[in-house]
């Protein structure tokens, strides 16, 4: 990182983003999106994230299976950037909970994911997540989170 | 240390200073942990004790240096599944089926993270895990989380057992060779 993630560089890398379409200049600058290695792709108006297959991800020798954990770090990290990607003004979401179901042992292969916003309000945001890996419909774990919005952030900082 | 002679491990742990040595171990096969530099901290009779050394690899949030919840989850499911191993009569595996976590406050920079981990029921079928993590150094409540964990069964929880000890053992030879 050559420069700290102000919100005016956060505003700057997604507007570039979205006007180039590529959004990995913006992906690059989140350290834990780098060390799992989260790609994400425009597919017209959809986002579609990738975990492509990595050694350094595997929680399980035995199968090899990827760590639940990264699975999980995935999915959340997909659910903020789907938030945080779709606000205008841009703000940065504040997770309060996750719920994840594993259906399928994560194998070590590469792993797909994509959000959909239930529900965006002034206060909360509901999303919910889908990983895969061979197959869309068939897949390894599902999830929700929630998220404080913008106003509600600001309304629990001390007042100065 | 009961196989300081012995590279074959026969048993299952039931001291709690076998426990945290077989805790030790387990996390030591976890690549993605061994990667973060995840560490048992300790094993009490209710709790097991797991440390997420604070990195600029694990953080979210580069303005504030805020470690991303999805290290956390890794910690967490990782010190809940290490306790739900230990808490079974022999050794097995137990794959998550679902976790639930809360973000009680944000995990500030520079800070190394606690998990504690303790099972509340242990089922035929099922284990049921509750974890806390806090700030190391002050205790703040990080994140709380609720998971539950298969219990392999038959053929499959034979080979997992056969498994886990080969390589319990392999590293305690790798491990005597080293020293």
């Amino acid at each position: 990182m050559s420069e700290s993630l102000t919100q005016s560089r956060v505003e700057t890398l997604v507007h570039e983003a979205r006007k180039t379409g590529n959004y990995q200049p913006f992906v690059k600058e989140i350290p834990y999106a780098s060390l799992i290695g989260l790609e994400l792709q425009a597919l017209g108006d959809d986002l579609l994230y990738k975990l492509p297959r990595n050694p350094d991800n595997i929680g399980n020798p035995l199968l090899p299976a990827i760590h639940g954990g990264v699975i999980g770090g995935f999915m959340e990290l997909a659910a903020s950037l789907e938030l945080l990607l779709r606000s205008d003004p841009i703000v940065m979401p504040k997770m309060v909970d996750f719920s994840l179901d594993y259906l399928r042992a994560g194998r070590h292969q590469d792993t797909y994911a994509e959000c959909q916003v239930w529900r965006q309000g002034n206060r909360v945001a509901n999303v919910s997540v889908t990983a895969w890996q061979r197959h869309r419909h068939e897949p390894i774990a599902t999830a929700r989170a929630h998220y404080l919005m913008a106003s509600e952030i600001r309304n629990h900082l001390p007042s100065e | 240390m009961t196989n300081n002679n012995n590279t074959e491990i026969s048993g299952w742990p039931s001291s709690l200073e076998e426990k945290r040595i077989a805790a030790t171990q387990i996390l030591a096969i976890l690549p993605h942990c061994r990667l973060l530099g995840m560490s048992v901290e300790d094993v009490t009779e209710e709790t097991l004790v797991m440390r997420l050394p604070y990195q600029l690899a694990i953080v979210g949030n580069p303005e504030t240096g805020a470690v991303h919840g999805g290290s956390l989850t890794t910690l967490m499911d990782s010190a809940s599944g290490a306790a739900a191993i230990l808490s079974l009569p022999e050794p097995g595996l137990c794959p998550t089926l679902d976790l639930r976590i809360d973000y009680m406050n944000p995990a500030r920079a520079g800070e190394d993270l606690l998990a504690y981990a303790r099972v509340s029921r242990t089922s035929r079928s099922v284990v049921f895990t509750e974890c806390t993590v806090v700030q190391a150094h002050d205790e703040t409540v990080v994140a709380k989380c609720s998971a539950t964990f298969m219990r392999l069964e038959d053929d499959a929880a034979k080979q997992a057992s056969a498994a886990i000890q080969a390589m319990r053992a392999s590293l305690q030879q790798q491990q005597g060779g080293a020293a």
